[in-house]
């Protein structure tokens, strides 16, 4: 059923995914102070974790709504098809992210020391 | 006349398959399969790619792949994630194919690496569309998922696989 090379390349998906892992839960941890929303790859605020605060953004993609409450923050509200970024436990550590991929959304928390973040990709 | 023939039955073959696909595709729409991260599939439309790689020619199978996906993305709503079912896709039949062609991989491993790169390739277009490194927070736990899904789907076609040798 298995042969040798299968079991090589098990090891080998397995072992990324650990280091992986390792390495995200390691650049996390911290509590975030800041709230960054992108959509489409242009920043459309930042908010501060500590204020609670309810964010409407509307675009020609959709309907999202972010709160932001008890130093959490989580999507209440949006009009995508899955609604995966609806499920998405509350983020509260730097680096944590909540995406709304039909909406090209990404809600991230970050620190005030930047060198803490993961760089994001933007054009 | 004779050439008619065979490219009549080879469409008429290929037709077959994406309409099988196809179902399996409905079929696992149905069947919740929800575990709150996003991209966790059976896939189990890929059983006729991975049968396709034994008994079709490599263009075929990719042939009825991207048809298949096309439609699916038509009939079963969502346009928008068409662009991450090809992707995941293609690079899923390419990995497949390359493992096939460098032989020591039993259809299981096949078939997980095929699952594997589907998520990767899905990942990696969803990191450019939000243009954010931030989505491969989800690979470590779709790394798995695709090792997991892939082993299913690969006992079921090595056992179909050999079934249809026997023919």
């Amino acid at each position: 059923m298995f042969k040798k090379k299968d079991i090589i390349l098990i090891a080998v998906v397995l072992a990324i995914a650990g280091v992986m892992a390792f390495f995200m839960k390691i650049g996390q941890g911290n509590a975030g102070e800041q709230v960054r929303i992108i959509v489409d790859g242009t920043e459309y605020g930042t908010y501060l974790i500590m204020i609670d605060n309810e964010i409407n953004i509307d675009t020609e993609l959709g309907h999202n709504k972010v709160v932001i409450r008890n130093k959490e923050v989580y999507m209440q509200q949006a009009d995508c098809p899955d609604k995966y970024c609806v499920e998405h436990k509350a983020i509260t550590s730097t680096n944590e992210t909540i995406v709304c991929l039909p909406h090209k959304l990404v809600v991230e928390v970050l620190s005030n020391n930047r060198a803490e973040e993961i760089d994001s990709v933007t054009q | 006349m004779l050439h008619n023939d065979k490219k009549t039955k080879k469409i008429a073959y290929s037709a077959m398959m994406v309409a099988l696909a196809l179902i399996f595709s409905y079929v696992e729409i149905l069947i919740p399969f929800s575990f709150g991260v996003p991209g966790i599939k059976l896939g189990l439309a890929n059983i006729v790619v991975l049968i396709g790689l034994f008994f079709l020619k490599p263009s075929e199978v990719f042939g009825i792949l991207v048809t298949r996906i096309i439609l699916v993305a038509f009939m079963f709503g969502n346009m928008s994630s068409l662009i991450y079912s090809l992707a995941g896709g293609i690079l899923s039949f390419l990995m497949m194919l390359l493992l096939k062609q460098l032989k020591g991989f039993s259809t299981i491993g096949i078939s997980m690496a095929g699952g594997v790169s589907h998520n990767i390739g899905q990942l990696v277009v969803a990191a450019i569309v939000v243009e954010s490194l931030n989505v491969f927070y989800y690979m470590p736990i779709l790394l798995i998922a695709g090792l997991f899904t892939g082993m299913l789907i690969g006992i079921v076609g090595q056992r179909v696989s050999c079934y249809l040798k026997k023919q």
